[in-house]
């Protein structure tokens, strides 16, 4: 179990360097550098000049060298000008050259600035993950309980009338993704041409305080689209669980179909469903970044729209840094509880 | 011409739309009668028939292609025209000059959404399937001897696609359909990589099947290697780009910059997918009975692969298939949705939907009409593919 949990981590510390290397690669490309250069020095210099802009930012260093300083496990770069000041990526401003340490990346807590926001990325991202972490809390309280109920249902049974509606549920809920879902949910229920209104289309007061009337439609439309896959494996899982040998005996024996289902079949039938739900996150991440761009609510994902939209480099690689810890530190979960909660694994 | 200039009510916009459809509605009845008389003899395709939501979600799918076909013959309108007293007027109202009326009303540009929406579907049906295809074939060359084998070359493989799935979609596509990027030729050497093996898959495919049969199978080699050697030059290489290898004259196939981008990043997120589900099967099924009597008659590794594997594990994979279809568009909406790749005028789905969703509680109908035909594409593939995972399972 422990070699097992050493080899899991080392393998997800060298994907996450590996993915943060190339999205740090695809960020500060040439191109990216001198639209930087430009909005910060003026858009009309010269190509030199955006070449000694580079040059006096540490930009022009080799990759490798800039991509280890912004990890934090090289020196920062230091700069002494024809007029003896020091300058150097771990020099903030007004600050003496001579007691600034030498390292300075994400390892050392110090996320950059973001350019558009004008503010510490760390900072920022706090704020707003914060606001997503709402998001996401409601999601998963209404998402998780909902869909295990819809597959249980369906699945206890196998091929009745329940089942086949229930599956033609799920089945329509993930042909809807998040655009489709929230463009009708709006239309539907916030909309004048129907009239209903009884939510607001929009979420960007909710960011202040959550109401019922400000939140449903954004949870509603993420747990939408998440809700049929969910369902699905579980509904999988159960019609698997209710043909072996212990149910029938069980049934045999003559235990209630209600307390089969409840003490004997429920238990077994929510291991895949786990490793399903743990493995959601990342793709509720897709779900939070269409729905906070479409409902206007400045959240997590919104950031990241708006980080990438205006080359905000420090910004997106503390977005994406963010993102793909997410999306391993949830695969790792997923591995380790499936592991645990499934003995035959656990043993051998 | 007095009566044309009336608005139209719900009931005489839905007869129009169902009349400028009956290209589609012969077609469709023509494919169901057919498939239905000779259902016997089609095979897995004719079993489809016996299932209700088989056969629901195959009539939406056809629906939609023969739409992308006949989608000339559909349209009312010019995609692009724009009518400036037509801005997000209501369905069914007519055009100023007699000529007609917007069935579905107008977005906020005065342009017809009805005609858009049958545009539309044309993008939707050229890209995703074709889209599909070639990751399939890439997942398909990659996955099988990555389980055959195993050792070094499926733990390097297998921790490619991993990194590939640790990318949050929407990030990867951030960061790959960009002006930047495209200007560094990146996608583009994508392009060649990825493209490059379903040729070799093809080659590898010919070669297996034909050994025995040297002649033969030179000629048939070089005939694919010629055919399929210009198709991906003439695919990669584009005039003033950083790959121009091909000259002008031989370059046949001209795909737009920002399509191939497109393509070639949701190949790029589809690919690792399929390679996982390929290299699954397969170190399953390698350890059958016939595997192992095609490996004591001394077939070689690519016949056992591609010849004795492959068709053994095409169930799951034809399912899988059509619900990445379905997954393809979702991810082509997203594209749009978000304004990268596909330009803002295109008619396509996602960008529609993003165009008409700033006025959605005034004028829902430009963002409501893509939505649910989106919908409607996705579940129908969707049914499709569970009614054919219901009769795979029969036998």
């Amino acid at each position: 179990m422990l070699k097992f949990l050493v080899r899991r981590v080392a393998t997800m510390i060298f994907t996450a360097l590996c993915v943060t290397f190339v999205v740090f690669y695809l960020t500060n490309l040439p191109p990216n550098l001198e639209k930087v250069a430009k909005s910060e020095a003026g858009s009309r210099i010269s190509d030199e000049e955006v070449a000694s802009w580079l040059e006096k930012n540490g930009h022009a260093q080799p990759l490798l060298k800039r991509y280890g300083e912004w990890l934090g496990v090289m020196p920062g770069w230091t700069r002494t000008d024809d007029a003896g000041t020091v300058t150097g990526r771990c020099i903030r401003k007004g600050e003496d050259p001579a007691t600034t340490r030498t390292y300075c990346g994400i390892l050392q807590g110090d996320w950059g600035q973001s350019t558009v926001f004008k503010s510490d990325v760390s900072k920022i991202l706090a704020t707003r993950l914060s606001l997503t972490g709402i998001l996401m809390f409601w999601v998963m309280v209404t998402m998780v309980p909902l869909s295990l109920l819809i597959g249980v249902l369906a699945g206890m049974r196998e091929g009745s009338k329940l089942d086949r509606s229930l599956s033609t549920f799920s089945i329509a809920s993930t042909a809807t993704p998040e655009y489709v879902s929230g463009v009708i949910l709006i239309v539907v229920f916030a909309s004048k041409l129907v009239g209903l209104q009884w939510f607001k289309g929009t979420a960007n007061s909710a960011m202040d305080g959550i109401t019922f009337e400000n939140f449903a439609l954004p949870v509603a439309t993420i747990v939408l689209y998440g809700t049929g896959y969910i369902a699905r494996m579980t509904r999988a899982s159960m019609t698997e669980v209710m043909t072996a040998q212990y149910i029938r005996t069980a049934r045999l024996k003559g235990v209630s179909f209600a307390n089969v289902v409840m003490k004997h079949a429920l238990r077994n039938a929510l291991i895949a469903p786990f490793t399903v739900i743990m493995l959601q996150f990342p793709w509720l991440l897709n779900g939070v970044v269409i729905v906070e761009t479409l409902f206007n609510y400045k959240g997590f994902g919104w950031t990241l729209v708006s980080a990438a939209g205006n080359n905000d480099i420090q910004l997106l690689l503390g977005c994406s840094v963010v993102a793909v810890l997410v999306v391993l530190v949830t695969q790792l979960i997923s591995d380790i509880g499936y592991v645990f909660l499934n003995p035959r694994i656990r043993i051998s | 011409m007095e009566s044309a200039m009336e608005p139209l009510a719900w009931g005489a916009i839905l007869a129009s739309v169902l009349r400028l459809f009956l290209p589609v509605w012969i077609a469709l009845v023509a494919t169901f009668a057919l498939s239905i008389v000779f259902k016997r003899r089609l095979g897995l395709y004719g079993k489809l028939f016996d299932s209700t939501v088989g056969m629901i979600g195959f009539g939406f799918v056809m629906f939609w292609v023969f739409t992308a076909l006949f989608a000339p013959l559909i349209e009312t309108r010019d995609v692009l025209s724009q009518i400036s007293q037509m801005k997000n007027v209501l369905p069914g109202t007519p055009i100023p000059d007699g000529s007609g009326h917007y069935l579905f009303g107008g977005d906020n540009l005065g342009r017809d959404v009805f005609s858009r929406m049958v545009a539309g579907s044309r993008i939707v049906i050229q890209i995703a399937p074709l889209a599909t295809m070639f990751a399939f074939m890439v997942g398909v060359t990659l996955g099988l001897p990555a389980g055959y084998y195993g050792g070094v070359f499926d733990t390097g493989l297998s921790f490619l696609a991993n990194l590939v799935l640790a990318f949050p979609v929407i990030l990867l596509f951030y960061l790959l359909v960009t002006p930047e990027i495209v200007e560094t030729g990146l996608p583009q050497y994508i392009a060649v990589v990825l493209f490059i093996l379903p040729l070799l898959f093809l080659v590898l495919l010919i070669n297996s099947r034909y050994y025995v049969t040297p002649g033969f199978r030179n000629i048939v080699i070089a005939v694919v290697l010629v055919i399929g050697g210009w198709a991906y030059l003439s695919l990669v290489s584009e005039a003033g780009t950083k790959i121009a290898v091909l000259p002008q004259a031989l370059d046949i196939i001209h795909v737009p910059a920002n399509i191939l981008i497109v393509f070639v990043s949701v190949v790029f997120v589809n690919a690792p997918t399929v390679f996982r589900i390929v290299r699954g099967i397969v170190l399953d099924i390698k350890t059958r009975d016939y595997v192992s009597a095609a490996q004591t008659r001394g077939e070689r590794p690519w016949y056992i692969m591609l010849w004795e594997i492959l068709p053994n594990a095409r169930g799951p994979l034809i399912v899988d298939f059509c619900l990445r279809i379905g997954y393809t568009t979702i991810l082509l909406g997203t594209l749009g949705f978000f304004g990268l790749g596909l330009s803002p005028e295109s008619p396509d789905w996602g960008s529609t939907i993003n165009a008409g969703r700033k006025l959605l509680t005034i004028a829902p109908w430009p963002a409501l009409v893509p939505a649910i035909a989106l919908m409607s594409l996705v579940l129908g593939l969707n049914l499709l593919a569970d009614g054919l995972r219901e009769e795979s399972l029969k036998d």
